[in-house]
């Protein structure tokens, strides 16, 4: 039997009273890219923050059924939240840098544990900003304000910011929607370098990115998932009439 | 009417309005600092006040009132800055959020003397503090407490969001992340918040006269008795006796409030110029 990253077991979300993601199976193989995929309010976001537990956050929300990691479910009380959050990592639609330096934005998750030292730090920080292809940018000015860089920039540096914590899986959502061409083809041909070492989640921000970056693909459509499958699958040959019509661009 | 006049009418009046005002404001100032800067010397800010306050000078009132404002500010701002953070961070709209908001909120609007009536029987009396400059600072302490309390929790919830859940994905615990994301950039709004707060403590004077006393002497310590420089040119002018001292010690106050603002905006822009 072959081993998966995450295992989604009979998962059901509700938003107060309302219904957002209802009974969703899904498998995620480790060091690929899945595409969760649809138009707006499908639950593709929702979804994505179930997956480090950041919807938590919200009172109002609640779901039923099963998330693994590795095997183990991530909503075991004894497993620690934080923990996971770190093991998940999460960029967001929008470029959120917080208000501090670029190397404080980078190294903020390193800083937090105890005992690492200033030159490990360092050097993680270089490394995830040459992962993210920021480095040559920002090399000469980390101390700058990371709000005085371009969007893309911010964006690069925010996935910069989650690579530092070395995690497991990163979900990328919507992350090139506000961005220009050119800083998205950085992102995204980081992205297919990431997968060697990182399973990866995105919820692209139309079709094409689908299928440009994505090796697995699976289409939600109002909280239910209609399909999963390759790439070649879900975009040549999709065995649902919804799929074959949203990617065909027939709504959307 | 068309688009333009109205557009020019609107643009003239609100200029009127706006000017207005700072001649007011100014007029105050200048009238003040022009009757009370003849009287300021050296002597005037280094002797303590002879015969009623009628000669001399307002070292002790001076002294008694940055003493009632340091102590009132240091007790009033763990507990109205924690109070703030409690309120933002750690409570989602229950029974006890909204009776402590409908008490900051009622405490905001009482006059000051029922601060002072509240201190001359609690900490003056019933606690036996005396007419006392910690009475005083006591007194102004909670006097201050809705004001910190209100613009801390308003500082606070300005901060976006997206911050706290940056922080949380990157593995922050809830308190790393008020430490580190949160109160970096709310840190000018409590600021704001206390400032204003110590203008209403050094311009205090009804509830620290049944409070902190209205002696001239030189204070001792925090249990001394002590009048404030508020008080003290409520009661010369008053008193009719020395009007030229009531203008030297107001003006010596606006000075002092002057002073003040200046000081805690360079500190505060100091602390938080990185990253913003």
């Amino acid at each position: 039997m072959e081993k998966y990253k995450i295992e989604i077991k009979n998962f059901n979300f509700y938003f107060g009273e309302k219904q957002v993601i209802y009974n969703l199976n899904l498998k995620v193989q480790a060091n690929r890219i899945l595409s969760v995929f649809g138009p707006a309010n499908s639950g593709t976001t929702t979804l994505l923050r179930s997956l480090n537990r950041l919807c938590e956050l919200n009172p109002e929300l609640r779901y039923e059924g099963e998330i693994l990691l590795d095997g183990k479910s991530i909503f075991d009380s004894r497993e620690s939240v934080t923990q996971l959050r770190r093991r998940v990592g999460m960029v967001f639609e929008v470029p959120t840098p917080l208000p501090m330096s670029i190397y404080e934005n980078v190294s903020y998750g390193l800083r937090l544990g105890q005992g690492k030292s200033k030159a490990a730090i360092m050097e993680a920080v270089e490394l995830s900003l040459k992962q993210a292809a920021l480095w040559e940018e920002v090399k000469e000015r980390l101390d700058a304000p990371a709000m005085s860089l371009s969007g893309g920039q911010q964006q690069r540096l925010c996935v910069a910011r989650v690579l530092a914590l070395k995690p497991e899986v990163v979900l990328i959502d919507r992350a090139c929607s506000g961005l220009d061409p050119i800083s998205t083809a950085k992102i995204e041909e980081s992205m297919s370098q990431l997968k060697k070492e990182y399973t990866i989640i995105i919820s692209p921000h139309n079709v094409q990115q689908a299928i440009r970056v994505s090796d697995r693909a699976a289409f939600l459509l109002m909280g239910h998932l209609v399909e999963e499958g390759t790439n070649d699958e879900m975009f040549t040959n999709p065995q649902d009439k919804r799929t074959s019509d949203y990617v065909t661009g027939r709504f959307g | 009417m068309g688009a333009r006049i109205s557009q020019k009418i609107a643009k003239t009046l609100i200029w009127t309005i706006a000017l207005t005002v700072i001649i007011i404001l100014m007029a105050i100032i200048v009238f003040i600092l022009y009757n009370g800067l003849r009287v300021i010397n050296w002597t005037f800010l280094t002797e303590i006040p002879r015969e009623m306050g009628q000669q001399g000078g307002i070292l002790s009132p001076i002294i008694g009132t940055l003493t009632v404002t340091v102590l009132a500010v240091v007790i009033a701002m763990p507990f109205g800055i924690g109070t703030a953070f409690y309120l933002a961070e750690y409570t989602r709209g229950g029974a006890v959020t909204r009776i402590i908001r409908f008490c900051t909120e009622s405490l905001a609007g009482i006059p000051s003397i029922v601060y002072g009536l509240f201190g001359l029987i609690f900490f003056v009396t019933t606690l036996g503090l005396g007419w006392s400059i910690l009475s005083g600072g006591l007194t102004v302490a909670i006097m201050i407490l809705p004001t910190i309390i209100r613009t801390s929790e308003e500082a606070i919830r300005s901060v976006p969001n997206i911050y706290r859940e940056v922080s949380f994905t990157l593995g922050a615990t809830k308190w790393q992340t008020i430490r580190k994301a949160v109160t970096p950039s709310a840190v000018r709004g409590i600021a704001n918040g206390i400032i204003l707060s110590i203008g209403r403590c050094v311009a205090e004077t009804a509830a620290v006269m049944l409070t902190a006393g209205t002696v001239l002497t030189m204070p001792e310590s925090i249990f001394s008795s002590s009048r404030t420089m508020a008080l003290h040119f409520y009661l010369l002018a008053m008193e009719g006796t020395a009007m030229d001292k009531a203008f030297g010690t107001s003006a010596v106050l606006i000075i002092l409030i002057f002073f003040i603002n200046v000081v805690a905006n360079a500190l505060v822009n100091r602390f938080v110029s990185k990253g913003h």
